[in-house]
């Protein structure tokens, strides 16, 4: 099959054409992160006109690349949400007019069934999978007994790692983006540093605020008592610390669920050096467990996952009609 | 007014003290204070207080979040730290015109806000200590700061 998929839940506007799930034939993400700004982060498209203005153009673009036109298209995937409402409404009503006007199937998607599909585009996933999605959005940990049954079994209570790797980074005066920043820094200091250990509710879920505030306070104390302190050794405290929160997590989920066959990652922050050899160091632990670490083209923000989960709901039955409305509080479908 | 607060357990007291007073109205709330105050904390504390079910997390990365209250209207979780610097018009007089709104980072976004504000801003101790100014810019917003009570 070969399905357009269009995303605009956030700040990327991107539009893909994936076949059979594995192939991408084009793929175009309009708003990328060279763009930075001064206090050290993207500019985020969210506003509704820019992706207005960047939507046409990706299409466009997607089917040149392709070298295809609508006609050669078999169905039209769209994220529906979870989103920013104004954002999510400009990609549903172009799958819509694009569905309606070429009398293409319509298939609505989830951004986070996404993330976790995009592994589809370079392994089959062996169910029942623990699913890992860590972004700047999103902190999530997913068991899917088959292929469309989602149970979020932990999340963030706070912030998402992303976005706490974000602001310690601009603490630290590392500048954007800060994900790689923190990485590169902590590769060249040790974790000697005591930090808050982040307390959650749920045995599963995820907490990084805490640890934020941790660095902070940690900071602010050296300065009121006129001690110096090492930046790379902080890095690698705060990184230890959080991808421990992490790890914890997920071992905790392996023990629990036996019956677990594939665990994969999906988010921008699966980039991390530290996360994917601590990735490679629990495997060891659990080698009758299939691991699979995308590529970071599968891991980011694109069309390329919507497309793929787009075919896998396709071919479960879903359809939508004219009717599609954009979702910003979806529940993962 | 200023609100002294000696721990994590009395910033989510005064958050669902402020909770019970803003119940049922329309308004928005200004929240302010560096990264780590306690904002996130709050929020949680007060959004549990007006029924709000589902997990109260960060909204910086979508900018907006919006929840359910137990009695049905809506609560808005507006984030504008990733909006320093830019103006882009993203609707949010949609937010102010219903339920209640959490606005972090409003100086950002100052323009567009309504001029009837409750305006919290939290002020970070050593620990857990916090000093917190309770404000307000209009008629319903200075109702609601006198009937508050230590």
């Amino acid at each position: 099959m070969i399905i357009l998929g269009i995303e605009s839940s956030c700040d990327e506007t991107a539009v893909a054409i994936v076949k059979d799930k594995k192939e991408i034939l084009g793929s175009v993400v309009a708003s990328q992160i060279d763009v930075h700004k001064e206090f050290g982060g993207v500019i985020p498209e969210v506003a509704s006109r820019i992706h207005v203005e960047n939507i046409s153009y990706c299409i466009e673009e997607a089917l040149n690349q392709a070298n295809m036109r609508m006609e050669d298209i078999d169905a039209v995937a769209v994220t529906q949400g979870p989103g920013l409402v104004g954002c999510l409404h400009v990609g549903v009503q172009a799958a819509k007019t694009l569905a309606f006007a070429y009398h293409k199937p319509l298939v609505p998607v989830h951004h986070l069934a996404g993330h976790i599909y995009a592994n589809e585009l370079v392994v089959d996933l062996e169910f029942p999978v623990l699913a890992l999605v860590v972004s700047g959005g999103n902190s999530e940990l997913v068991y899917m007994k088959d292929e469309t049954s989602f149970e979020i079994l932990g999340q963030t209570q706070d912030d998402a790692i992303g976005e706490a790797y974000d602001k310690v980074a601009r603490v630290l005066d590392l500048g954007y983006p800060g994900g790689p920043k923190i990485d590169k820094l902590a590769r060249e200091g040790k974790p000697v540093y005591q930090l808050a250990k982040p307390k959650t509710q749920g045995k599963y879920d995820f907490s990084f605020s805490g640890l934020k505030s941790s660095v902070l306070q940690f900071i602010k104390r050296m300065e009121r008592l006129n001690q110096t302190y090492e930046k790379a050794d902080l890095a690698a405290s705060f990184q230890e610390a959080a991808l421990g929160e992490i790890f914890d997590r997920v071992k905790a989920v392996l023990d629990d669920y036996p019956d677990v066959k594939h665990f994969v990652v999906g988010g921008g922050v699966s980039a991390n050096s530290r996360l994917r050899e601590k990735i490679a160091e629990l495997n060891k632990l659990y080698p009758h467990v299939t691991f699979t670490v995308p590529p970071m083209s599968c891991c980011t923000d694109n069309a390329n996952m919507i497309a793929v989960a787009g075919e896998i709901a396709y071919l479960s039955g879903r359809r939508a009609d004219d009717s599609l409305t954009a979702n910003a509080g979806l529940e993962i479908m | 007014m200023i609100i002294e607060i000696h721990s994590l357990i009395e910033t989510q007291k005064f958050a669902q003290k402020m909770a019970s007073l803003v119940q049922g109205k329309q308004i928005v709330i200004t929240l302010d204070g560096d990264l780590g105050a306690g904002k996130t904390t709050w929020t949680q504390a007060f959004g549990k207080a007006l029924g709000v079910k589902s997990v109260i997390n960060s909204p910086t990365f979508t900018i907006l979040k919006s929840y359910k209250q137990a009695d049905g209207n809506p609560l808005h979780h507006i984030d504008a730290y990733r909006l320093e610097g830019i103006t882009q018009d993203l609707g949010f007089e949609d937010c102010f015109d219903e339920g209640i709104c959490v606005v972090e980072w409003s100086q950002y976004i100052a323009d567009q806000l309504p001029e009837d504000r409750l305006c919290i801003s939290i002020e970070e101790g050593i620990d857990e200590e916090r000093k917190i100014e309770l404000g307000y810019t209009g008629n319903l917003s200075k109702e609601i700061v006198e009937a508050y009570h230590d």
